[in-house]
C-alpha cells in the first residue's frame, strides 16, 4: 500500500499517526485517571463514571455560553475557567454520592455496581431534562481549534497538544497528591489495611469521600476537555465506559503507573491498527488482545503487593 | 439519470384513488376546509373497528425520547406534533380531531416492536407516525404487516424495503446519494473520492451504491478507499491521516450520531479547513440537527446532499419554519428528517380524505398519487412504491449552522427502493 | 443439612408460582400483555443462571447478554433459513438465501449457516454454543483465579466485542438490525395470537424445567460447596476441591440457561438484534436478579417480571420520565433490599406469617446468609 508514496511523505504520515497515537493515549489517562483513583484505591466500580464526565462537558457549555453573553472579551480564555468549575461541579457531586450512596456499599463492592449504573441512568435523564436530548454545541476558541504546520507536510492539532498537557499536568498533580501528601499516604494507608489506619488515627470516613470526589473531579475535568474532540449530549457517557475500565483493570488495580502504561499500549496498539485495518476490526481486535492479556495476566500489567 | 425524472401530469388523485374514494373524494377536492363529521358516519368510514369516534380520530406516535436516539428523534416527534395541531386547527380529518398517543422507543429495537403491538392491538390507532433507524423500522415492520397497521416512516434509508403497511416520507438511498455525487463532479470536478461511514447497514448499503455510480456510471472517477466505524467511535485521528495519504478530492461521509461531533471537530483541529474544499467533504448525514451539537464553526464549508434545508425559500417553508419555532422555541432548527416527519401526518390526511375513510385498507389504496403542494420542501407525491418523488438538493454549510443551497435538481427525483445496476 | 428436594415450604412457592404463571397471568391478561409477560420471562432464565453464578457462587458475569444472544442468534438462524425459502426470496439478486444476505452481496449461504438448516442441531446449538463460549471463558479466567469484579469487567468486554463484532459483520449477522421478520417454526406461524399462546405455556414449562435443575443444583453437595467458595474460597481450596472446575461448571449452567431464555425471546418476540447482546442489557439482567433477590431463585423470576413490567408500564404513563423511576428502583433495592423481594419476603413477611399462623413451630434458619464478599 507505500509504493506509491515517497519517504518524505511516509515519514510525515508516520509521524502524524505517532501523534495521533499520543492524542488517544491522553485521551485514554485523562478518561482513566479518575476512575483509577476511585476503583484502584478503594475497590468502587463507579458506573456512572461516564456521567460525571458529561457533567463537566455540560458545566464547560454553561460557562461558554455566560462568558459569549456577558464577557465576550475574556471568551478565548474561558476554557481554564470552565475546568476548574467542572472540577468543582463533578467533585461536588461525587462528594455528595459517597455521602448518600457508596459508603454504605464499601462492604458489597459489586453492589456499587448496580446502584452507580441507577444513578447513572438518573443522571441522563436530569441531563435530558435540564438540556434537553439533543446534543449541545460547546464552542470553544478559536486559537483551539486550529493545527500548527511543523512542516509542509506534517499538521498538529493544536486541541491534541491541549489534550496532552493536561493529561501530563493532571497525572502529575494526582502523582503528587498521592505519594508525596499527606492525604496520599493516608489513602494508601487505608487501602493496604483499613483497620490498621483507623486504629492508628486516620479519619478513614473523611478521606473515603475525598478520595470519591477527587476522582469524580477528575473525570470532569476530562469531560470538559473532551468537548474539544467529542460530542455533549445525555447518553455520551455511555461511550466512554468499556475503555475506561479496560484501561485501568488492564494496568492493574492500584497503580497510578499501570494505569498510564496501560493507556500507552492500548492506544498505539489501536491507533497502530486502525492505520492498517478497518476501524471496527481494530476495535474488535484491540479489545481481544487487553482481555487474551488479562487471561493469561489478570492482575494487570502493574500490580501492588498486598497483605489481603 | 436523475435528470431524466419528470413529474407525470395528473390531477393529483390517481385512477385508484378515484375508484376507493367514491363520492368523500369530491368533497375533499372541493372544500378541503370544512369537512363535516356528520357528513362521514363514523360506521361508514371505520369498518375495521379503528380508534375512530364521531369527533376524535387517535393516531400513535413512536419515537425515542430516551437512549442514545433521542438525540436525533426528538425533532420528529416535535414536527409531528405540530402538523397534527395544525390539521386540528383546520378542522382535522373527515371532521374529525386528531388524538395522539405517544410511546417511547427507548432506542431499543425490542422495545420498538412491544409498542408497536400495544399501539395497534390495545389502543387500535389509525396509524402511526414514527420510527427513526432502520433498526427499529425491521422491528415493527413485521408487527404492522400481521395487524395491518399504518406507519410513515421519515428518515433518509438505504432504501431495498418496500411494505405495503409503511408510507416512507424520507429519501431511499438513490435518490440522495446519485444526484450530489453527479453534482460535485460536474461542477467541482471531483475524480477520486473517499468513502467514510459509522458501521451499521445504512452507511454501508449507502457507499455501495456510492462506489457501484462512482465506478459505473462517472468517467475516469475512482474510489480511493472505503472505512467504517463502530457506532460512537469518538477517535478519527487515524483515518484522518489515512485521508490525507490518499489526497481524495471528495470525502464521503456517512458518521452518524456522536461520532459525528467527534469526526468534524476532529477533521477541523487536524488543519483540513472544508472551506477551502481541498478535499472537499460531502455527507448525506448532517441535517442542522447534527450541526447544532458538532457546531456551525467545525463544519463550515462542507456540502450536504438531501431534500430539505431549513433556508430554502419558498413560502410553506417560511411558514413551517414560523411555525415550528413558535410552536417549540426561536432556538429550534429543523433538518431533512424533522421536515419527513412534518409530511407524515399530512399525506395520511390527504389520503384518508381520497379515501373517505380510516380504513386501512382503503387509505393503502388512496395513497399512491397523493400529492402535497404545501410540503415545506415544496411539491411532493406518494410513489406507486409508497416512497415520495422529490428534488434532491445539495447545501453548503455555513459558520451560523445552517445550510445555503447551492444546487437542487431541476425535476422531482424518482424514489427507486430496488436499483437496477446497483446491487 | 441434609434436606428433601423441596422443602414443604419451597414447595408451596414453587406452587404459587406456578400458579401465577400458568394460570393467574393467562386469565388476568389479553393476548398482548401476555406476550410481554412471556417476553419479561425469558429473561427469567438468565436471571435463575445468575442466582446460581452470582448469589451462590460469587461469580458476577456482566456479560450474560452474550450467551442470551447467542441462544436467541441460533434459533433465528434457523428460523431465518426457513423463512427465506426461494419462492419467498424471489425479489433478490440470489433467492434463497436470508435477505441481509442478499444486500451485502452473498451469493451463497456461508458454510457455517448450512447446519441451522436442522432444527435439531438449531435446538442443540441453542444450549451447546452458549455452553461452550462459557467453557472456554470459565476455563481461561477461573483457572487463573480471576474473579470478583475483575471477571465482571471482562465478561463486559466480551459483551462489547460480541455487539461490534455482529454489527460489524452484517452480511453474515444481519448487522445492526438484528435477523428479523422470522415467520414459521416447521410451517407453524408463530405470529398468530394462538401460537403466542402456545409459546408461553411452553416457555413457562421449560422455565419450570429449569428452575428444578437449578434447585437441585442448589441442593446437592456442590451447591454447597459453591457457597462455602464465595464465602471462604481458598478454605474449600485447601480441602483438596478443585475450586475453578467447580465455578466453570456453574458457569457454563447459567449460560445454558441464558441461551435458553435467548431462543424463547426470539419464537415470541419474532426477531433477534444485537441489542440484547451489549452491556446495557447484560446489567439490565444482573438487576432483574438484585432486585427479585440474588439468593432465591424464584425470587428471580419475580423480580424478572416486575422490573420489566415496571419499565413497561412507566414507559407509557411517563415515556420521559420513567428513567428516574428506574434508576431509583436499583438504588433502593441496593441499599436498602440487599436481598431483593425474597429477602423482604423471607426477613419480613415470613417471619409475620409464621407468627400469625403456627406460633409453635420453629424458625428456620437458612443457610444463606448475606453475601460476605
Amino acid at each position: 500500500m507505500f509504493a506509491d508514496y515517497s519517504m518524505s511523505e511516509l515519514g510525515a504520515i508516520f509521524a502524524m499517526q505517532g501523534f495521533a497515537g499520543l492524542i488517544l493515549f491522553s485521551v485514554f489517562v485523562l478518561m482513566a485517571l479518575g476512575l483509577a483513583i476511585i476503583f484502584g484505591q478503594m475497590g468502587v466500580i463507579n458506573m456512572a463514571h461516564g456521567e460525571f464526565m458529561i457533567l463537566g462537558a455540560y458545566v464547560t457549555y454553561i460557562v461558554s455560553n455566560i462568558f459569549a453573553a456577558y464577557m465576550p472579551a475574556l471568551f478565548s480564555m474561558y476554557f481554564f475557567v470552565a475546568m476548574i468549575l467542572a472540577f468543582i461541579a463533578s467533585g461536588a457531586l461525587g462528594l455528595f454520592v459517597e455521602w448518600a450512596m457508596i459508603r454504605h456499599l464499601y462492604k458489597r463492592p459489586l453492589d456499587t455496581l448496580l446502584a452507580t449504573w441507577g444513578l447513572s441512568l438518573i443522571l441522563q435523564q436530569l441531563y435530558r431534562s435540564i438540556f434537553g436530548a439533543r446534543e449541545v454545541g460547546v464552542s470553544i476558541p478559536d486559537w483551539m481549534m486550529g493545527s500548527l504546520p511543523l512542516t509542509d507536510m506534517i499538521e498538529v492539532p493544536i486541541n491534541g497538544i491541549f489534550v496532552m498537557i493536561l493529561a501530563v499536568t493532571i497525572s502529575v498533580g494526582v502523582w503528587i497528591m498521592m505519594y508525596r501528601s499527606n492525604w496520599g499516604k493516608q489513602v494508601r494507608a487505608i487501602n493496604q489495611n483499613r483497620v490498621m489506619a483507623d486504629a492508628v488515627g486516620i479519619n478513614t470516613a473523611w478521606t473515603d469521600r475525598l478520595t470519591f470526589g477527587i476522582g469524580c473531579g477528575v473525570a470532569g475535568v476530562a469531560g470538559s476537555a473532551f468537548t474539544m474532540i467529542g460530542s455533549t449530549g445525555p447518553t455520551a457517557g455511555q461511550l466512554y465506559i468499556v475503555d475506561t475500565f479496560l484501561v485501568v483493570v488492564f494496568g492493574g488495580a492500584g497503580s497510578l503507573l499501570g494505569t498510564i502504561a496501560s493507556a500507552f499500549s492500548i492506544s498505539q496498539a489501536q491507533s497502530i491498527m486502525e492505520f492498517f485495518l478497518s476501524g471496527s476490526m481494530a476495535k474488535v481486535l484491540t479489545l481481544l488482545t487487553v482481555v487474551g492479556i488479562l487471561m493469561i495476566r489478570p492482575q494487570g500489567l502493574f500490580t501492588l503487593k498486598l497483605r489481603k | 439519470m436523475s435528470d431524466e425524472n419528470s413529474i407525470p401530469k395528473s390531477n393529483g388523485v390517481s385512477r385508484r384513488a378515484v375508484l376507493a374514494g367514491g363520492t368523500a373524494l369530491t368533497a375533499s377536492l372541493f372544500m378541503p376546509k370544512s369537512l363535516k363529521a356528520s357528513d362521514f358516519s363514523t360506521a361508514a368510514v371505520n369498518t375495521t373497528g379503528l380508534a375512530v369516534t364521531d369527533d376524535t380520530v387517535t393516531i400513535g406516535i413512536l419515537h425515542s425520547v430516551t437512549g442514545t436516539m433521542a438525540i436525533s428523534e426528538t425533532g420528529s416527534v416535535q414536527a409531528e406534533k405540530l402538523a397534527i395541531e395544525q390539521i386540528n386547527a383546520q378542522g382535522g380529518i373527515l371532521g374529525r380531531k386528531i388524538e395522539y398517543i405517544q410511546e417511547d422507543g427507548a432506542s431499543d429495537w425490542p422495545t420498538f416492536a412491544e409498542k408497536a403491538r400495544k399501539l395497534l392491538v390495545n389502543d387500535k390507532v389509525a396509524s402511526v407516525m414514527g420510527c427513526w433507524t432502520s433498526a427499529s423500522r425491521k422491528a415493527v415492520l413485521p408487527v404492522f404487516e400481521q395487524h395491518n397497521g399504518f406507519l410513515y416512516y421519515p428518515t433518509f434509508y438505504e432504501g431495498l424495503e418496500q411494505s405495503p403497511n409503511v408510507i416512507y416520507t424520507g429519501q431511499e438511498a438513490t435518490q440522495q446519494i446519485i444526484a450530489g455525487l453527479d453534482w460535485v463532479n460536474k461542477t467541482k470536478g471531483a475524480k477520486s473520492f473517499y468513502l467514510l461511514g459509522s458501521d451499521y447497514i445504512w452507511p454501508r448499503t449507502s457507499n455501495k451504491i456510492a462506489r457501484k455510480h462512482i465506478e459505473n456510471f462517472m468517467e475516469g472517477c475512482e474510489v480511493v478507499g472505503e472505512e467504517y466505524y463502530p457506532l460512537g467511535h469518538t477517535q478519527f485521528n487515524s483515518v484522518i491521516n489515512k485521508i490525507r495519504l490518499r489526497k481524495p478530492d471528495v470525502i464521503y461521509a456517512i458518521v452518524v450520531g456522536g461520532s459525528n461531533v467527534a469526526f468534524y471537530k476532529q477533521l477541523k483541529a487536524a488543519g483540513i479547513d472544508m472551506t477551502k474544499e481541498a478535499p472537499l467533504l460531502l455527507t448525506i448525514s448532517v441535517t442542522e440537527d447534527e450541526i447544532r451539537g458538532i457546531g456551525g464553526e467545525n463544519i463550515e464549508g462542507a456540502y450536504a446532499c438531501m431534500k430539505y434545508f431549513q433556508s430554502l425559500d419558498n413560502p410553506n417553508n417560511i411558514d413551517f419554519v414560523k411555525e415550528f419555532k413558535k410552536m417549540w422555541g426561536d432556538d429550534m432548527v429543523i433538518g431533512d428528517v424533522t421536515q419527513a416527519a412534518y409530511l407524515g401526518p399530512w399525506l395520511w390526511k390527504a389520503a384518508v380524505e381520497a379515501a373517505g375513510s380510516f380504513d386501512v385498507d382503503k387509505v393503502r389504496a388512496a395513497s399512491p398519487g397523493i400529492e402535497l403542494t404545501s410540503a415545506p420542501e415544496g411539491y411532493v407525491k406518494v410513489h406507486e412504491n409508497h416512497h415520495l418523488w422529490s428534488k434532491t438538493r445539495v447545501g453548503r454549510a455555513q459558520a451560523d449552522g445552517q445550510y445555503e443551497v447551492v444546487f437542487e435538481t431541476a425535476e422531482l427525483v424518482e424514489p427507486d427502493p430496488f436499483p437496477e445496476g446497483y446491487q | 443439612m441434609k434436606s428433601a428436594f423441596l422443602s414443604r415450604s419451597e414447595l408451596i412457592s414453587f406452587a404459587i408460582l406456578a400458579l401465577v404463571i400458568f394460570i393467574v397471568l393467562p386469565m388476568a391478561l389479553d393476548s398482548f400483555r401476555l406476550n410481554l409477560f412471556g417476553k419479561y420471562l425469558t429473561y427469567a432464565f438468565v436471571a435463575v443462571g445468575l442466582v446460581l453464578c452470582w448469589g451462590a457462587g460469587g461469580i458476577l458475569s456482566l456479560g450474560q447478554g452474550v450467551f442470551f444472544g447467542l441462544g436467541g442468534y441460533c434459533m433465528a438462524m434457523f428460523l431465518k433459513l426457513e423463512a427465506s425459502t426461494p419462492e419467498n426470496t424471489s425479489i433478490q439478486s440470489t433467492p434463497g438465501i436470508p435477505d441481509f444476505m442478499d444486500w451485502n452481496q452473498l451469493t451463497e449461504l456461508p458454510l457455517w449457516w448450512q447446519p441451522l438448516h436442522s432444527l435439531a442441531f438449531s435446538l442443540f446449538a441453542v444450549v451447546a454454543v452458549p455452553v461452550f463460549f462459557a467453557f472456554i471463558i470459565g476455563v481461561a479466567m477461573f483457572k487463573r483465579r480471576v474473579g470478583g469484579v475483575y471477571f465482571a469487567i471482562i465478561t463486559q468486554a466480551f459483551a462489547a466485542i460480541l455487539t461490534i463484532l455482529i454489527i460489524g459483520q452484517q452480511g453474515y449477522t444481519g448487522g445492526v438490525n438484528g435477523i428479523t421478520d422470522l415467520r414459521t417454526l416447521l410451517g407453524w406461524d408463530i405470529r398468530t395470537d394462538e401460537a403466542k399462546e402456545v409459546l408461553y405455556f411452553v416457555n413457562g414449562a421449560l422455565l419450570f424445567v429449569v428452575l428444578f435443575i437449578a434447585q437441585f443444583v442448589r441442593k446437592s453437595k456442590l451447591g454447597r460447596l459453591l457457597i462455602a467458595m464465595r464465602d471462604q474460597e481458598d478454605r474449600v481450596r485447601f480441602s483438596g476441591y478443585d475450586v475453578a472446575s467447580f465455578k466453570i461448571f456453574i458457569f457454563c449452567l447459567g449460560a445454558a440457561f441464558a441461551g435458553i431464555g435467548g431462543a424463547m425471546f426470539t419464537l415470541q418476540v419474532g426477531f433477534m438484534s444485537p441489542t440484547l447482546v451489549g452491556i446495557v442489557p447484560s446489567i439490565e439482567m444482573v438487576i432483574f436478579c438484585a432486585v427479585g433477590g440474588r439468593l432465591s431463585i424464584l425470587g428471580a423470576v419475580y423480580g424478572a417480571l416486575l422490573v420489566n413490567w415496571a419499565k413497561t408500564s412507566l414507559s407509557e404513563s411517563f415515556p420521559e420520565l420513567w428513567l428516574l423511576g428506574l434508576g431509583g428502583l436499583f438504588i433502593a433495592v441496593v441499599m436498602l433490599f440487599p436481598n431483593g423481594l425474597a429477602g423482604i419476603w423471607t426477613e419480613q413477611i415470613e417471619p409475620r406469617l409464621k407468627a400469625l399462623f403456627a406460633p409453635s413451630s420453629k424458625t428456620k434458619a437458612t443457610s444463606q446468609s448475606t453475601p460476605a464478599e
